[in-house]
């Protein structure tokens, strides 16, 4: 179920098992950091893990019923294609770049970047067009947030230079 | 009487020459946002919510919830002109509008789509003026436990409502409460499931989940669906609307059917898509000329945009009387109320006046501005969604990361309303409703509070929560509809093992 080519892709009973398990897992994380916190009374009452405890608990439970329904399905559809996922991932992997760099080269210098490279390579615009949206959008943004709403957003080392 | 007097004083806050521009300016934002796929309600007022730390509370909340009306006006233009729902709930109103688009129609179709959101809307509010201050006197007295009972009650309702399967409602809602959890616990002063990582001290806030897992996510799903807007034109003139506005009386009956049921939907919190499929489904069962429904029938229309409008506004009852949001956007504008300081609850509508009842009268104005607004601008709006998504895309996620770093001036807050988004992908995705795990996040330190001193007061029994016929009877309606599907499949077999 795993060649490459339309109509093929990962199998949606596949991946609802391993989401429903990553949230079990996510379960069990909570009831281990509620343990930590103990669970038990206090002097005040109920101590810090007591809820989220049980709440852990019912995570663990309901994914394990979720998990048994999901098996139990005759379902055999697609999650999606590989090229519907490979789409999803152009845009997925370079955001995290730019989230990634953000702190470093701040948010405007960031966002130009983004924004061309998301128009030049998925959109195939010409340079004017890329250029006039990559330039523009976050000069507008700069005037709305941090001049009239007064709403500082990060700046890095292009910014300083320009002394804004 | 006192309300009454309340609401005037209302509007004249609302009518404040600046109140009115920042309607003006949240009602054409809210459409924009409405009509851009990837941009919902919930996560577009938690962007924008940044831009309202330095107005009044008043103005603020008037701007953000007429943003939220817009919202649920735009959601009508693309459903109509292009079959592409911006917003889930106006997917029941493809089913009829767009073919009448296809026939020439689209002018009949968004002035029926328009003004029905209006009166739904208009119910809605009316309703709330009428209500709301009651449901506030009532909660004024509630203690811990009542408080809990509700949180109960609504969280309860959700899995009972909601078409997903209601063991991925309750893994939703958990990992929500679990969110909320992590950080410093607000009774003992106790760090917990911070694991060590000093980012997570302040644990998560729901502001972030929201971005990323409706704004984020959305677009990772239209990504995916590789969008092409193919649609109609859009022409409305005044003609058709007065000619539209002779037609539409005759659907009264429909009309109040779909606002109680919105009303309904949205004071539990089911919110307005189940309430705009449920009201379609019931006109198209009633209705005369049902068999024609999905082949173009204004009914059609009418139904499920009256129930989604008055679903949405209703929303804000409990919101405002209980502290309770209806629906993901709701819990937005709570939010907001915290970041302004002030406190949600039965409690705003003794020490707030002023703003409850602004916000009150803005909603009557903002949804008559809004009517306007879309009647007039249609083709504008509509031509926003010619701009191809490979622009669109970009510029949402800047905006997208430029709310999620606003809230807290932290990019670590950017960084999570990236992973947010993926897990917003997968989970709507695999059927996981995502509405009970934001919700949860917001009310989840409340809840867990209201939970423990309840049960501090009661020496640790279980028994305070049917300790009075009050919380009793709210606690037995949370079980009624925790089990709801299960007491209505038992209930089919007994008819059908009977018959």
């Amino acid at each position: 179920m795993t060649t490459n080519g339309p109509g093929a892709g990962p199998m949606h009973k596949t991946v609802e098992a391993g989401v429903t398990l990553a949230i079990a897992l996510f379960g069990v994380i909570v009831i281990i950091g509620s343990v930590k916190a103990g669970i038990n009374w206090g002097a005040e009452g109920p101590r810090a893990g007591f809820f989220p405890f049980y709440v852990g608990i019912t995570i663990v439970l309901a994914s394990a019923i979720n998990l048994r329904n999901a098996l139990r399905e005759h379902d055999r559809g697609l999650f999606a294609e590989w090229g519907q996922l490979r789409q999803v991932m152009s845009v997925v992997v370079p955001t995290a770049i730019y989230v990634g760099a953000m702190p470093f080269t701040g948010l405007y210098l960031a966002s130009m970047i983004f924004i061309a490279w998301f128009m030049r390579w998925l959109g195939k615009y010409n340079w004017l067009t890329v250029a006039a949206i990559a330039i523009g959008m976050p000069v507008v943004t700069y005037f709305i947030f941090e001049r009239w709403f007064l709403v500082p957003l990060p700046k890095g080392p292009v910014e300083e230079w320009l002394g804004l | 009487m006192e309300e009454l007097a309340n609401l005037f004083h209302g509007f004249a806050v609302a009518l404040q020459p600046f109140n009115i521009m920042v309607m003006i300016l949240g009602i054409v934002l809210g459409v924009v946002i409405g009509v851009l796929p990837g941009l919902g309600g919930a996560n577009g007022v938690a962007i924008l919510l940044p831009l309202t730390f330095s107005m009044s509370p008043t103005s603020a909340i008037i701007m953000l919830s007429c943003i939220y009306w817009g919202a649920l006006f735009g959601g009508a233009i693309t459903s109509i002109l292009f079959n592409i729902p911006g917003e889930p709930w106006s997917v029941a109103t493809t089913f009829d509008g767009y073919p009448m688009a296809q026939q020439g129609k689209a002018g009949e179709a968004l002035t029926a789509a328009f003004t029905s959101s209006f009166v739904g809307a208009l119910f809605a509010v009316i309703m709330i003026t009428l209500v709301a201050p009651l449901v506030a006197s009532f909660a004024l007295q509630f203690g811990p436990a009542e408080k809990f009972a509700v949180y109960f009650l609504a969280f309860c309702s959700f899995v009972g409502l909601s078409k997903e399967p209601p063991f991925k409602t309750i893994a939703a809602m958990m990992i929500g409460f679990a969110l909320a959890a992590v950080g410093l616990d607000s009774i003992t002063g106790q760090l917990r499931l911070t694991f060590g990582v000093t980012e997570l001290l302040n644990g998560f806030d729901f502001l972030i989940a929201v971005i990323g897992l409706f704004g984020i996510g959305e677009i990772l799903l239209t990504m995916e669906e590789g969008l092409a807007f193919r649609g109609g034109n859009a022409k409305i003139n005044l003609r058709v609307v007065l000619q539209t506005w002779k037609e539409l009386p005759a659907y009264w009956m429909t009309s109040l059917r779909s606002c109680l049921i919105g009303c309904w939907m949205g004071i539990t919190p089911a919110g307005a898509t189940p309430a705009s499929f449920m009201s379609y489904g019931i006109a198209k069962r009633v209705a005369k000329r049902g068999n024609n429904f999905g082949k173009g029938e204004i009914e059609g229309v009418v139904a499920p945009e009256t129930a989604a409008h008055a679903a949405g506004t209703a929303a804000l009852l409990p919101m405002l009387s209980l502290g309770v949001p209806g629906s993901p956007t709701a819990a937005v504008l709570l939010g907001g109320l915290l970041i302004w300081g002030l406190q949600p609850g039965p409690m705003l509508f003794v020490e707030q006046k002023e703003f409850v009842w602004g916000l009150i009268a803005s909603m009557y104005l903002g949804n008559l501005v809004g009517l306007i607004v879309v009647l007039t601008c249609v083709p504008i709006f509509a031509a926003i969604l010619r701009v191809p998504f490979s622009i669109i895309a970009p510029l949402i996620l800047v905006l997208c990361a430029i709310g999620a770093y606003s809230v807290h001036s932290s990019t670590f807050d950017v960084v999570l309303m990236l992973v947010f988004g993926v897990l917003g992908y997968l989970l709507k995705k695999c059927n996981y409703p995502l509405a009970p795990l934001v919700l949860a996040i917001v009310l989840g330190d409340k809840a867990e509070e209201a939970f423990r001193q309840s049960l501090l007061g009661s020496q640790g029994s279980l028994g305070v929560f049917f300790s009075n016929a009050l919380v009793s009877s709210i606690m037995i309606l949370g079980l009624i509809a925790l089990f709801w599907t299960a007491i209505q499949e038992g209930y089919t077999r007994l008819r059908t093992r009977l018959a």
